[in-house]
């Protein structure tokens, strides 16, 4: 065995010290010297206090900031848009699931009040999956981060679901839906290639359909600008009747629409998870399926519906 | 086992050599650069060549070594142009993979250390990155481009040599007092760059755990591509915070030429894949090798921590590393010579 370890080495040092150093005298060095050469004895590493190690999680979501903007955002969506729930029982207490709703309103306001109330009554945190654009934008790209957005991305949706067991908000729609025309107020669009479902399956998770009725007169879309949209490399450029009204101010001035969340019956998909791949007839016969369901709620919802303004 | 280690004058050549000298098991060390070793070894033996590693394949026939440990890949752009960069990642690696895969070579096992800049970082990828998962753009920087081919090389050599356990290491930013990062220099300043609006969330490795990461894939048979970081990430107004240092914000466009006078003032050197990561982060799965059994000591936010804590120690007592010069008569008087009293090796 080798009796030259670590204990032998800061001899070691010294008997290179002295052949390269010889007018030097070694015999008043300090025997400990030169130990810095050999590995120390590795320290524990320290506890970090908790305080310092930031409330961001590893999404880039950060509690402290999201009752900041609970704390805002609270007057409207009491007093603004009287946020009603139907159904908010259906919600999980606990494991994850993708909860998958319509989009409306040029900025939409949808899943804001989405994720307040959840996070309010449910006291669980709601990632909210968006375009990577997000990603790219300066301040605005940070907040969002910080406020709960998640790029969709398939392995990130997968990861919080399966991995952490979160609750995943996501607009299957996308910019088709917010970008669209008053007129088609409350129709659907294509719920994109049904990649939700895959996950959802994938990651073993139930998906939870949900209606949301006022986003869409909150801040309906009169005209669009394809051509800014493309100089300013927007998904959409949109001309909203709170523009008209408030102007520039109408940017960030929502009409009081009354809003109604109503949550459905989880959906849960009868395959094993961690899959390569699942049947894409199936993928899409669900995903179509759960937009049936969503766009029968929001019919059923608008029949009852007796004031834009009032509910 | 018989051990050569190619970049012995890195930081990381001369601490993975010192710790293959601490195992009885290891009976020759080869160590090859192109510069004299920084580090005081014990019995490793020196052996200088071009940056290319062209005698490689005599050393190794000459030598009978059995396990190579690549640690020669420039992952720092800042410290070669992108021509010595190409000679040493693609040529020297070219040239390493064809000595070890030469016929009746003695070479079973080939461990390198690669580096998270392969994954880029965009905004279209994922948070995390496993090892299985293509980065989102295509590679924009020199280093970038020969870290791609020479993994390209890995795999190719791996496949035609079934007989050879290789094993790939793709390592997080490292983060520690004695190692020389475009970020540990830049957190060493007064004041730290940031680009306005931007604060992602970064992952951080510390430099023993890639000591100890390099090390387990020469004691165990795991041959693989793994990813090599510590748990969790930071956000890097955070990490600042932890360091104790001001940021500075850069604009979010052009910000490479905006970072320019402070690169010639030589306050900061981030080159432009550090000045992507300052936008995007980029954060690697390492459960993979978690799995395989590895064991971390540091978690993100107690290598930054510790790598504050020292450094709060350096600005004290000033800089407390050993200071030393490679003698070649000495080294080869005490590893040859028959007035030396040696233990029996082995």
């Amino acid at each position: 065995m080798m009796a030259d370890g670590p204990e032998r080495a800061p001899e070691r040092a010294l008997e290179i010290a002295a052949a390269t150093h010889p007018d030097v005298d070694l015999t008043e060095i300090d025997p400990g010297i030169g130990r810095e050469l050999v590995p120390l004895a590795r320290l524990a590493p320290e506890p970090v206090e908790e305080a310092r190690r930031a409330d961001v999680d590893q999404w880039g979501r950060s509690e402290h900031f999201r009752a900041l903007t609970r704390r805002a955002f609270e007057p409207m969506y009491k007093h603004w848009f009287r946020v009603e729930w139907e159904g908010f029982e259906l919600l999980p207490e606990e494991g994850g699931a993708l909860l998958v709703a319509n989009h409306a309103g040029a900025i939409p306001p949808d899943a804001p009040s989405i994720m307040h109330g959840i996070e309010k009554d449910l006291g669980r945190p709601v990632y909210g999956l968006a375009e990577n654009l997000f990603r790219a934008l300066p301040v605005v790209g940070t907040l969002w981060s910080r406020s709960g957005g998640v790029a969709a991305h398939p392995d990130n949706a997968y990861r919080l679901l399966h991995d952490e067991g979160h609750l995943v908000l996501v607009f299957p729609e996308g910019t088709k839906a917010t970008g669209k025309h008053y007129r088609d107020r409350y129709r659907l669009r294509r719920f994109g290639r049904g990649g939700f479902v895959e996950i959802a399956m994938r990651a073993g998770a139930p998906v939870i359909p949900i209606a949301v009725m006022g986003a869409e007169e909150a801040m309906p879309v009169l005209f669009k600008s394809p051509r800014l949209a493309k100089a300013l490399n927007l998904p959409y450029f949109p001309i909203t009747a709170n523009m008209l009204a408030f102007g520039p101010l109408g940017l960030v001035a929502y009409l009081p629409a009354k809003f109604r969340i109503r949550v459905l019956p989880p959906v849960h998909f009868d395959v094993a998870p961690n899959q390569e791949r699942y049947s894409r007839s199936r993928v899409m016969e669900e995903s179509e399926r759960i937009r049936g369901m969503v766009q029968d709620a929001l019919y059923d919802m608008l029949r009852r519906r007796r004031s834009v303004w009032f509910g | 086992m018989r051990a050569l280690v190619t970049g012995l004058s890195t930081y990381w050549g001369g601490r993975v050599a010192q710790a293959l000298e601490q195992r009885s098991d290891v009976e020759v060390v080869v160590g090859v650069d192109t510069r004299d070793p920084r580090t005081p070894l014990e019995r490793t033996e020196f052996v200088r060549t071009d940056s290319s590693h062209s005698i490689l394949a005599r050393i190794v026939r000459a030598t009978q070594v059995d396990t190579i440990v690549h640690t020669h890949l420039v992952v720092d752009s800042t410290r070669a142009t992108s021509r010595t960069l190409h000679e040493i990642n693609v040529i020297g690696t070219m040239n390493l993979l064809a000595a070890a895969g030469a016929p009746s070579s003695p070479v079973r096992k080939v461990v390198l250390k690669s580096s998270g800049l392969v994954y880029g970082a965009n905004k279209a990828d994922p948070y995390f990155f496993r090892e299985d998962m293509p980065r989102t753009g295509p590679a924009t920087t020199p280093v970038e481009r020969s870290l791609l081919e020479v993994e390209g090389f890995v795999r190719d050599f791996a496949d035609d040599n079934p007989h050879v356990d290789v094993s790939l290491l793709r390592f997080a930013n490292v983060l520690g007092v004695d190692i020389d990062t475009p970020f540990t220099a830049a957190l060493r300043r007064p004041v730290v760059p940031e680009i306005l609006g931007f604060d992602p969330r970064l992952q951080f490795v510390h430099e023993d755990d890639v000591v100890d990461a390099l090390m387990y894939s020469i004691n165990n048979d795991i041959p693989g591509v793994y990813n090599v970081g510590a748990d969790g990430n930071l956000p890097w107004s955070k990490v600042c915070a932890i360091v104790g240092k001001r940021r500075v914000a850069l604009p979010f466009v052009f910000t490479n030429l905006a970072a320019e006078p402070a690169r010639l003032l030589r306050l900061w050197d981030l080159p432009p894949e550090a000045m992507q990561l300052l936008r995007f982060g980029r954060t690697i799965d390492n459960t993979r090798y978690k799995r395989a059994g590895f064991q971390y000591s540091y978690t993100t936010a107690s290598t930054i921590e510790a790598f504050a804590q020292a450094l709060r120690l350096a600005g004290t007592i000033g800089d407390s590393s050993p200071s030393y010069r490679y003698e070649r008569e000495v080294e080869d008087f005490f590893r040859h010579s028959p007035a030396v009293v040696r233990p029996d090796v082995g």
